[in-house]
């Protein structure tokens, strides 16, 4: 339908991601200048019962499509629903989650369906002709640039996690859903799914993190990353890691932050140990606020962070620790 | 196994970059230029292959005459031969444009299995390979982390990584895969290599000798374009907290972070 926005509902372990929200939420204003209506896609097997959150969110119709092939993601099976459903429809404006589900799906059904995709976006809004603009960083945050695009519909985006805010949500409003005919032939999906190995606890993943605790060379061993870990658990944070420390074989490449590994925008940003190269600090330099702890009163980090302690990290992070205990323990 | 990589050249991750006083374009004046580090992987893994099953491992790089040498670098690590698409007609492209190039420039060259960097860390698109594939009609798989092929290569079964873990996943081959750091450790060139690397054939391709039209690539045939560069937006210059040892730094930092940033 024209001027129809289009957001992608992402789905993990049975529940909507946060990212989901914030795209409904910017998407509701963008369908209410356009005077057309937001609706969101959503995927899987029983889900249905996600739907009435997303209209508590803003959407004025769900695409529910349900299906055994739909469980979990695959590339094939999911760009084929979606793809086929713009195609049907023909929304002005699409848009994804920047994760990693978002970002191998996005492309795939823009190919499809050519369109327009900007990757990555921390702003989006509409020209004076109605058109989706939008505003990426690049260079893992050294540069941004503005988008514009074509005429031809639809336009998409995929937006970065913590980007944009959440307006509250509205328990009495309820999205209409419209149930999706599903058809995915065995033959349809090139991959199968084998096995998922579970790496990570509870924590959010470093892109969609509100608050990262995150260790450089300063932290000398791997040992040390226990110190981080407990402070994380205070903190409710996700452990990340410099390049340095990555390259030492002290923690897991998914845990590097920076140019060559994840780029971040935490609420808050806790820099233990790390001086700050350029390729760091690019990655991480949209959090909200950034601390650093550090004993080189020279480190670049320092011109980055909103509160910097120079003192021996070892000495600083088991006060920093207990302080947050008590605390938290006083609520 | 015949493997194409596709790679990129980017300014290196250590450069600064400068955005021109009216955002048209970042300053490249003084950049470094290298290979895209995540294409590095794909050509390590493809020379991998060859070692295993043989086969011929061809480097495929959309770039202007500069991109050469990135070219070589992939030679001299053990590529045996490189198609380089080089009109200005290809420039400023989004990557559906620039997969429209490398598709047709595929049509000649037989291949099992098609490597892309997992994104170029100038653009950070992640767009490339995902648009190869469709264009193609090849199935894909995003970020491996590790690769075995099966002795009929009909498949191979991937590590990818994925939030919270690792997925497993078999996938019908030919495919594209797009690199992820961890996949494995990019060998040097060394010295005999970049001897040879400059005999090995390189063929160079304008958009004529592709065939296309020029509305169809870079700028022209594209559906999202930058129109402007804005540097990023500053960070005011912070408080180093002062005090004698964590025992008066850190309550003073629990402060700020609670009363002032309201963050915990």
């Amino acid at each position: 339908m024209a001027n129809s926005v289009w957001v992608f509902a992402e789905v993990k372990d049975g529940k909507i991601k946060k990212v989901t929200f914030e795209m409904l939420s910017e998407g509701k204003k963008m369908a209410e200048k356009l005077g057309g209506d937001l609706s969101a896609l959503l995927l899987g097997q029983n889900v249905g019962s996600l739907a009435e959150q997303l209209g508590h969110y803003g959407a004025d119709k769900v695409y529910l499509a349900e299906h055994e092939a739909l469980k979990d993601y695959t590339t094939d099976a999911y760009s084929k629903v979606i793809a086929e459903l713009i195609k049907a429809n023909e929304p002005s404006i699409v848009l994804y989650g920047a994760t990693v589900l978002g970002k191998d799906l996005s492309p795939r059904v823009a190919a499809r369906v050519e369109a327009g995709l900007a990757t990555d976006c921390t702003g989006i809004g509409l020209d004076d002709s109605g058109k989706l603009t939008a505003t990426r960083p690049m260079f893992a945050g050294k540069a941004y640039a503005d988008i514009s695009f074509s005429d031809s519909k639809p336009n998409m985006a995929s937006i970065r996690p913590n980007a944009l805010p959440v307006s509250p949500p509205d328990e009495s409003k309820k999205a209409e859903v419209i149930k999706v005919d599903v058809n995915i032939n065995p033959d349809d999906i090139r991959t199968t799914i084998q096995e998922f190995i579970k790496t990570a606890g509870e924590r959010p993943d470093l892109t969609e993190a509100g608050v990262i605790v995150s260790g450089g060379r300063g932290m000398k061993g791997p040992e040390n990353f226990k110190m981080l870990e407990e402070l994380a658990d205070v903190l409710g944070a996700t452990v990340g890691a410099s390049r340095a420390a990555v390259d030492a074989g002290w923690r897991n490449v998914s845990d590097q932050v920076g140019q060559t590994g994840k780029v971040v925008s935490p609420n808050l940003y806790i820099a233990c140990g790390i001086s700050g190269a350029i390729q760091h600090l690019a990655g991480m330099s949209t959090s909200k606020y950034i601390v650093a702890i550090n004993k080189d009163p020279e480190a670049p980090i320092f011109q980055k962070a909103d509160y910097g302690i120079v003192d021996d990290l070892f000495k600083v992070l088991p006060v920093l620790t207990e302080e947050l205990k008590k605390l938290k323990a006083e609520g | 196994m015949n493997v194409v990589v596709c790679v990129k050249q980017v300014p290196d991750t250590e450069s600064a970059i400068k955005v021109k006083p009216d955002g048209s374009d970042i300053i490249k004046d003084d950049l470094k230029y290298v290979m895209n580090p995540y294409d590095e992987y794909g050509i390590e893994e493809a020379l991998r292959i060859k070692e295993k099953f043989g086969g011929v491992v061809t480097i495929l790089c959309m770039g202007p005459g500069r991109a050469v040498e990135t070219i070589r670098t992939g030679l001299a690590m053990g590529a045996d031969q490189a198609v380089q698409l080089d009109d200005p007609a290809f420039e400023g492209g989004d990557a559906f444009a620039t997969a429209k190039a490398l598709a047709e420039a595929l049509k000649g060259i037989e291949y099992g299995l098609i490597f892309c960097g997992k994104q170029a860390i100038d653009d950070d698109l992640s767009q490339v390979g995902a648009s190869l594939a469709e264009l193609l009609k090849l199935p894909q798989v995003s970020l491996i982390q590790k690769l075995e092929i099966a002795d009929d290569k009909k498949s191979a079964t991937v590590h990818r990584q994925v939030e919270g873990g690792i997925e497993i996943l078999k996938v019908s081959l030919p495919a594209v895969l797009t690199t992820q750091k961890g996949l494995n450790e990019p060998r040097y060139a060394s010295l005999p290599g970049i001897m040879k690397a400059k005999k090995k054939p390189l063929d160079v391709k304008n958009l004529a000798a592709l065939g296309l039209s020029s509305d169809s690539v870079g700028c022209a045939g594209s559906k999202a374009l930058i129109t402007k560069y804005t540097p990023p937006p500053p960070r005011a210059a912070g408080k180093i907290i002062e005090g004698e040892g964590p025992q008066e730094t850190v309550p003073k930092l629990v402060k700020l972070l609670r009363e002032e940033a309201k963050m915990i």
